[in-house]
């Protein structure tokens, strides 16, 4: 049942041309943009890497938390307002099944995405994916994506109406980009700025994949950043759980 | 045959401070259309959803298909079809496509192509739902509510704000699901509605039953006086009876024997809409002490 429940979210996801840009061109948008704008530079991280080498990593987390926390708290919103969690409800499918489609719908939009923007950076920028690191990848881009899920579906309590999705969750998020280092490179942010970041995710998730995803380095699995990313996704998904809601807010 | 599908006892709910629904009995037999008529914010929707497993009731006795809604699981949801009072559709998904998915989560569903030919979708069925216009999304609805096969259908207020024609073709719809044996429980404010497809009506003000019955003897409407107006030589003259045969009778002969005519004749039967009205009106004190409903 969670399988039939997926399909039909991949197919209203991809046609969704709202969801389709912000999760998909947006991160890509954004990749060739920085990357142009700062090539042949190279970020005072670990010892100097490539500008390149550093917006990959950046750009997937990104992505990542676009794929799910972003794209799940406006779908959501949106199919509550509409009535159509209320629906749903009304039938024999259990309430579990319809969230596990839609964060399993999540997960498997932001791993399509690692793929994506890691050959776009192999093919345009020469940056070598890291196969060798190809577990700890897998492992630390699953444990973000199940955070960032379980943040996305407890901010849709926070959300009041459809109109009031989008400008919630950019306010939310865009800020926290730029702060933790994703637009701009680590090394050209003031240290208190970083200070502040370190009280947020993106932060913690952002660090562990980098380190995840720099080849060669001994990194690996950094627990310390990722056991905070679950941290946050297990309060996410309490505070989920307390307060989410089946029934439309407004009308 | 008179096998009870919803039967309801003293049943309350409070928000607050305020009473939406004071105390309603009713009893659904199976087979029947049974529809609940009443002003806005009369406790329709209240009630409605009590008896779907939305809302949790404040007091009295409630069994639906022979159990408690607040306490009934997924075997019971499978038996149920609710229509909405105001739901939209995934715009990205097609009619048959929106029909598969709902399916998927029944045990026994009826089949896609069969639930699209009984709500008339035949040439939509492929498109996106964004695309249908709102007689045809509301014939979609019900086709949604049809396709786990229910013996029991909840219908919240489905024409309101159609125009003439869309709800000409819903109540088509509505009345086939009749000759499908599904019982059905329909709330509506539309007088019409309620006497064109109800079996019973039970017409709700302030969270009371006001009257009940067939749509024809509501109100006492079969043994109500009947006004006879007409123009004649002594001008306008209104009589009023209660057997208006004789008295028509007696008239007719008196206008023919006597040479004048009856102009604009008319001959009035209270009509279910000021039946309703005159009980609404009554209660109306009631009524705006009612929330109104979230």
């Amino acid at each position: 049942m969670i399988l039939h429940q997926f399909r039909y979210d991949q197919k209203a996801f991809w046609r969704n041309p709202a969801s389709v840009f912000f999760t998909v061109a947006f991160p890509v948008v954004l990749l060739l943009i920085f990357a142009t704008v700062f090539d042949g530079q190279t970020i005072e991280v670990d010892g100097g890497v490539e500008i390149t080498a550093y917006y990959v990593p950046a750009i997937i987390t990104l992505a990542v938390i676009s794929a799910t926390m972003q794209s799940l708290a406006m779908s959501l919103v949106i199919a509550r307002e509409d009535g159509r969690l209320k629906r749903g409800r009304g039938t024999p499918m259990p309430a579990w099944v319809f969230i596990a489609g839609r964060v399993g719908n999540s997960i498997v939009t932001a791993l399509m995405m690692l793929a994506l923007i890691a050959v776009l950076g192999r093919v345009l920028y020469g940056v070598a994916i890291p196969w060798d690191e190809l577990p700890a990848i897998l492992i630390t881009l699953v444990i973000g994506a199940a955070a960032f899920s379980c943040l996305g579906i407890a901010l849709t309590a926070a959300i009041p109406t459809q109109d009031a999705a989008a400008p919630i969750v950019n306010a939310l998020l865009l800020p926290l980009y730029f702060l933790s280092g994703i637009f701009i490179p680590d090394d050209e942010l003031p240290s208190g700025v970083i200070e502040f970041a370190n009280h947020f995710p993106i932060r913690d998730f952002f660090q562990a994949f980098f380190n995840a995803y720099l080849p060669g380095g001994d990194s690996g699995l950094d627990w310390g950043n990722l056991t905070v990313v679950m941290i946050w996704g297990v309060a996410g998904l309490l505070l989920a759980i307390r307060f989410f809601r089946w029934t439309p807010r407004s009308g | 045959m008179s096998e009870l599908v919803i039967s309801i006892r003293g049943l309350r709910k409070s928000y607050g401070e305020t009473e939406a629904v004071r105390g309603i009995d009713l009893e659904v037999n199976r087979g029947e259309v049974f529809a609940f008529l009443g002003p806005n914010g009369a406790g329709k929707t209240t009630t409605v959803e009590i008896l779907e497993g939305y809302r949790k009731r404040s007091g009295g006795e409630v069994s639906v298909l022979g159990e408690d809604p607040e306490r009934a699981g997924r075997e019971w949801r499978g038996r149920i079809g609710i229509v909405l009072q105001s739901c939209r559709l995934d715009p990205y998904l097609t009619a048959r496509e929106s029909l598969s998915l709902y399916a998927g989560y029944y045990a026994n569903p009826r089949p896609v192509d069969e639930v699209i030919e009984l709500v008339g979708l035949e040439g939509k069925a492929d498109e996106r739902t964004g695309k249908l216009s709102g007689g045809q999304q509301r014939r979609l609805d019900v086709g949604m509510a049809l396709v786990g096969d229910p013996e029991l259908l909840f219908l919240d207020e489905p024409t309101t704000g159609f125009d003439p024609a869309a709800r000409r073709q819903a109540w088509e719809t509505i009345a086939g699901l009749r000759d499908l044996g599904k019982t059905v429980f329909l709330t509506t404010h539309y007088m019409d509605e309620a006497q064109r497809l109800a079996d019973r009506v039970a017409i709700l003000a302030g969270g009371r039953v006001v009257a009940r019955g067939a749509p024809e003897e509501l109100g006492d409407r079969d043994n109500q006086p009947t006004v006879i107006t007409y123009r004649g030589p002594e001008g306008e003259v209104s009589l009023t009876t209660t057997t208006p045969v004789e008295t028509l009778n007696e008239l007719t002969g008196r206008a023919l024997a006597e040479g004048f005519a009856l102009e604009g004749l008319e001959v009035k039967r209270p009509s279910l809409e000021d039946v309703y009205l005159e009980l609404t009106d009554r209660n109306n004190g009631a009524v705006e002490q009612g929330v109104p409903l979230p």
